[in-house]
């Protein structure tokens, strides 16, 4: 088992002294709440776009993303193609002209403007909620995650800390770092701290990944440890054959309009790196940049979990030698759960009987989260193990980080500002600001810490909220590109769209799972091959209910004027700074060119 | 903003691979450590790139730094 040496802990702690300084040296520079909250709107489109494609591998993705490789093979790299790099480009080209000539600093502010009060006002309640419970899902997630390497159990030994606060501090330990960050540095000192944290994660598994493919012996020697995964498009049909069960139907709709469109086009934690960008150029070549990036990132966090099944599973075994005429049997016990897993991904155990789980259908349950941080164990030697380590932490902060600042801003500008008071000087509301982000880290470590002694009913529970808020993006794209969508129209759309997404979850269930938290607790109607397929339907339902709901009353009610809308509809949008001049320094240009490179890159792995 | 974050990035990237190409020089031939990764020093290779990556982040940031400072100097002049 992998030790935690001095080296490693150096690495850490220089990690640690950069990111979590980072808050320090800003501290100076932060005087307004527009500082605080949106950046001063002065940052330059790289960083935005590193920040951007950094969070979207943030919080537990980066060992989500790890297990999606070693559960469905290549197929889940349909989720970074299919299911991000059109949306990505559409809320560059398109809704970010729209959001940024709004002037609104919040994406529910937007709903306020282009709506009315109440529409905004359910954003700005659902938002929060699912922004924070989230966060503390993903302190969770990791924390165990990186418990169940048993690295630090040696360093709690050797000061006789009890184990079982491994646990504990693994979640307070990030929670602390990303408070220190946001309340020194605000939304500056995330965004600064999330592009030094993409550059880590970069360092700590690129050697992981390129050791393991010379390991399997290239590219060719993994396809054929692995007959069946190394395809991303094989076994595609419309009906959803493959192993990621969605189908054409599912993938392009599900995953790749609604799903992406609530993700990339409407989730603040995302956009807020768009919002804080210097001008409205800059704001749309944001997401532009991380769909550049996010092309090549299956590569390092996907890629990890096919590494790890290829390995042979461990097996407990005796060898039996003789020295000096004595029989020396030596015995390598590994647990059930290890034995009974696949590669070096192990079987999630009982915690009572230490036995491998198995589901409704009978089948071994693995702990495909495990695949990442298993690899990097098994492979980086001492000192490189602190930045592996350090990988999976600045994952974790990155998404945390995005959480809070995006909580801290909804909240002041579209809970505290509009309803609590609104005639306050601006020091006021830097004040508050700071504040909040102390409650939001606080409540997000406290559902951590919840979810630690209860069980992943917490994590279950943040997905539902996530799956609540995807028919959103109907809203917003009926309010964007739609004149006469009406503030009424948007309200019924946006509440009958989320009751549907709930009836939808109450009435299937992904196959394997009992009936509860996964859904299927009104009855199970339809069973899905997988959670994601689940997901990817969920969102659909509620997406297309949105949309007739809200196009149906918007046309019964009246709509606001043309000049009432000035700034707040595509097409009626005053000319933008920042724009550039010549065809390749437009922001089109380049999108065309990231929709060829992802084509040509999935025609080469299909 | 204010500060380059090519600079404190590039400082961190800097020190964390002197430290790694330190360490790897000194765990050279040691077969122990390097057995999980296929005999290749892993610390020293990856402690050398990131060294370099350190020091081109760094004269990337000083130079955007001056850019910072002279665009600071300027808003100032104009307003007195």
């Amino acid at each position: 088992m992998a030790t935690f040496s001095a080296a490693d802990g150096l690495i850490l702690l220089l990690y640690l002294f950069f990111v979590g300084g980072i808050g320090f040296s800003l501290r100076p520079y932060i005087r307004t709440s527009n500082d605080f909250l949106l950046a001063g709107r002065a940052l330059p489109a790289w960083i935005g776009g590193l920040a951007l494609a950094c969070i979207s591998i943030g919080g537990e993705e980066i060992v989500a993303m790890g297990a999606l490789g070693a559960h469905y093979g290549l197929e889940g790299a349909q989720l970074f193609g299919v299911g991000a790099i059109p949306a990505m480009l559409f809320a560059g080209l398109y809704m970010m002209p729209v959001y940024y000539a709004s002037k609104a600093r919040t994406v529910p502010e937007y709903l306020g403007l282009r709506f009315d009060a109440k529409t905004r006002a359910v954003y700005a309640c659902t938002f929060p909620a699912m922004t924070i419970l989230g966060a503390g899902a993903a302190l969770y997630v990791m924390a165990r995650a990186v418990t169940a390497l048993n690295v630090f159990n040696g360093l709690f030994y050797a000061r006789h800390w009890p184990i079982d606060a491994v646990l504990p501090v693994a979640i307070a330990i990030p929670a602390l770092l990303v408070l220190a960050i946001v309340l020194l540095g605000g939304l500056t000192g995330a965004m600064y701290s999330q592009v030094m944290q993409f550059f880590v994660i970069l360092a700590g598994i690129l050697p992981v990944v390129l050791i393991g493919l010379r390991n399997s012996g290239g590219w060719a020697g993994l396809k054929k440890a692995l007959p069946g995964y190394m395809h991303e498009w094989h076994a595609l049909s419309w009906t959803g054959s493959g192993p990621l069960g969605l189908g054409g139907v599912g993938l392009c709709l599900g995953l790749g309009v609604a799903l992406a469109g609530s993700a990339w086009c409407v989730d603040f934690r995302l956009l807020q790196t768009a919002f804080a960008a210097k001008d409205a150029g800059a704001a749309r070549r944001v997401p532009v940049v991380a769909a550049f990036i996010r092309i090549f990132l299956p590569f390092v966090v996907v890629l990890p979990g096919l590494l790890a099944i290829s390995l042979p599973t461990p097996q407990s075994t005796t060898t039996i030698t003789i020295e000096n005429g004595a029989i020396v049997r030596n015995t390598e016990v590994v647990s059930q759960a290890a034995e009974a897993g696949k590669g070096i991904v192990p079987a999630q155990a009982d915690p009572a009987s230490g036995k491998p789980l198995k589901d409704a259908a009978g089948n071994t349950i693995l702990d495909y989260a495990a695949a990442t941080p298993n690899l990097l164990v098994r492979y980086l030697p001492e000192g490189l193990l602190g930045l592996g380590l350090a990988a999976l932490l600045a994952g974790l902060m990155s998404g945390v980080t995005a959480a809070v600042t995006a909580f801290t801003s909804v909240f002041v500008r579209d809970i505290y500002q509009p309803w609590i008071r609104s005639d306050a000087a601006d020091a006021h509301y830097l004040a508050v600001a700071r504040w909040t982000t102390l409650g939001a880290v606080v409540v997000s470590a406290g559902v951590g810490f919840a979810a630690a002694y209860l069980g992943r009913g917490v994590v279950a529970v943040a997905l539902i909220l996530l799956l609540v808020n995807t028919p959103l993006f109907a809203t917003f794209l009926l309010g964007m590109f739609w004149k006469r969508t009406t503030g009424h129209g948007a309200f019924t759309g946006m509440i009958s769209g989320m009751a549907a997404c709930v009836i939808h979850y109450g009435l299937t269930l992904p196959a394997g799972a009992h009936p509860g938290l996964h859904g299927g607790w009104i009855a199970v109607l339809h069973r899905y091959p997988n959670a994601i397929a689940q997901a990817a339907w969920t969102a659909l339902f509620g997406f297309a209910v949105n949309l007739i709901g809200a196009a149906a009353v918007s046309l019964g009610t009246r709509a606001r004027t043309s000049d009432e809308l000035a700034g707040l509809v595509y097409g009626q949008l005053p000319p933008g700074k920042g724009t550039k001049k010549g065809w390749l320094k437009q922001p089109e240009t380049w999108a065309v060119a990231a929709l060829l490179l992802t084509i040509a890159v999935n025609v080469f792995f299909a | 903003m204010n500060i380059d974050v090519r600079i404190p990035m590039g400082m961190m990237f800097t020190l964390m691979g002197a430290v790694l190409m330190a360490f790897g020089l000194s765990t050279r031939g040691n077969a122990e450590i390097y057995a999980r990764c296929l005999g290749v020093n892993l610390n020293l290779w990856c402690g050398v790139s990131l060294l370099i990556f350190g020091l081109i982040m760094v004269s990337f940031g000083r130079r955007g730094q001056t850019k910072i400072q002279k665009r600071q100097e300027g808003r100032t002049a104009k307003r007195s």
